[in-house]
């Protein structure tokens, strides 16, 4: 049947090894982000509540902010009696905390990350630094407007904003999820090249797999 | 110290010298001598150690101060060697070969104030700033704020008061 022989790779000569060689495997995803449509009113209602209630964010300490993160799980604040539970990739995880200030290097990586997480994410902008640059407003390496660059559902002010206002701020995405209004992904996707020109704007040089570039 | 600083002038060029503390002192020195000097206080004298490796911009003066500064082990001594060098087309001798963590340095000093370090390992990758293509950000004539408000998109309604005046008006309304 399998008539053609194979040569053992020792035998080859230099063009039949390149020829044998698997030819360009896609290893990561070329598609745009489509927006995702609701499964009707009763169905989306009940999904909400099930996303609402297993909020699981992305442990990447992003910026100073992080520090806050880690008393979260400690028996004091215990953010596990809400549902909230830190994972170690992204591709686990609905929720990214965007932890305070973050240079071009950082959100050349937060981009990413948030990419590749899986629907329906969102995103908590953590500390004033997020929100309008806090006291890294006029320095040149560092953005002033998050939601410029990844939408944002919750913002949490103050720097750094104590563990408890880092659990209503959750409680408020919560509130969000449920009313249906925390659609940050398909804003995402439908304002695509709005989103990656602000990121091409500051991003020269993308030394990361051709994710959707 | 103030006789190392002597033996020192006796063999080399020094242009200024200060004792600071009693276990501290520096030199300022020609830059083409630099690399002699280093060598011999590492090989002769001693000091084994380069702890750190600054630069200064002085804008008005149109000059780069470099501070390397040197420990001794033996006595805990340290002896920062001063050199200034010309701001327009910055370029130094490189001193990796004497201390192999100074390439490091070297890098830096490269991205942020633009000196050349010529053979200097991976000198011309970026370190901090991931394609960056601004001028040099540390130069003193770099205008941080106007760059962030043309690239970063600044959120309006950020407001500045005078502490003193803000805290008067809030507290006592009637007298202002």
């Amino acid at each position: 049947m399998d008539e053609e022989i194979k040569k053992p790779y020792e035998e080859m000569d230099i063009d039949e090894l390149i020829k044998s060689q698997p030819t360009d495997p896609v290893l990561y995803c070329q598609d745009l982000p489509k927006p995702s449509k609701p499964l009707g009113i009763y169905m989306e209602k009940f999904l909400n509540w099930a996303r609402a209630n297993s909020l699981w964010f992305l442990g990447f300490g992003t910026g100073c902010g992080a520090v806050e993160l880690r008393p979260l799980m400690t028996a004091r604040f215990d953010v596990y009696r809400y549902g909230i539970a830190g994972r170690p990739t992204p591709r686990q995880s609905s929720v990214f905390v965007i932890g305070g200030y973050a240079s071009v290097k950082t959100i050349k990586r937060i981009v990413r990350s948030y990419e590749q997480m899986q629907g329906p994410k969102f995103v908590i902008g953590l500390g004033s630094c997020t929100i309008n640059g806090g006291m890294y407003w006029d320095s040149y390496n560092t953005i002033n407007r998050l939601d410029h660059y990844i939408p944002v559902d919750v913002y949490i002010a103050g720097c750094m904003p104590r563990p408890e206002a880092l659990i209503a701020g959750f409680e408020k995405l919560k509130q969000l999820i449920k009313e249906g209004k925390a659609e940050g992904a398909n804003h995402y996707a439908e304002n695509f090249e709005w989103y990656k020109a602000n990121q091409k704007k500051i991003i020269k040089d993308w030394n990361m797999p051709d994710y959707n570039w | 110290m103030q006789r190392l600083i002597e033996e020192i002038s006796q063999r080399y060029p020094v242009t200024d010298s200060k004792v600071s503390r009693p276990d501290q002192s520096w030199i300022t020195v020609p830059k083409e001598k630099l690399v002699d000097i280093l060598t011999w206080l590492k090989s002769q004298k001693e000091f084994t150690h380069l702890a750190f490796f600054t630069v200064v911009d002085y804008l008005e003066q149109g000059k780069f101060q470099l501070t390397y500064m040197l420990h001794n082990y033996k006595t805990h001594k340290d002896l920062g060697v001063r050199v200034l060098i010309d701001r327009e087309n910055a370029t130094m001798e490189s001193i990796h070969h004497l201390w192999e963590h100074a390439h490091t340095f070297q890098r830096e000093w490269r991205e942020m104030f633009g000196i050349d370090f010529p053979g200097s390992p991976r000198v011309h990758e970026p370190m901090i700033l991931e394609g960056w293509d601004g001028p040099p950000p540390y130069r003193r004539d770099f205008d941080t704020k106007k760059y962030s408000e043309e690239t970063y998109f600044p959120r309006p309604g950020r407001e500045t008061h005078d502490p003193r005046e803000h805290m008067k008006k809030k507290l006592y309304p009637e007298e202002s």
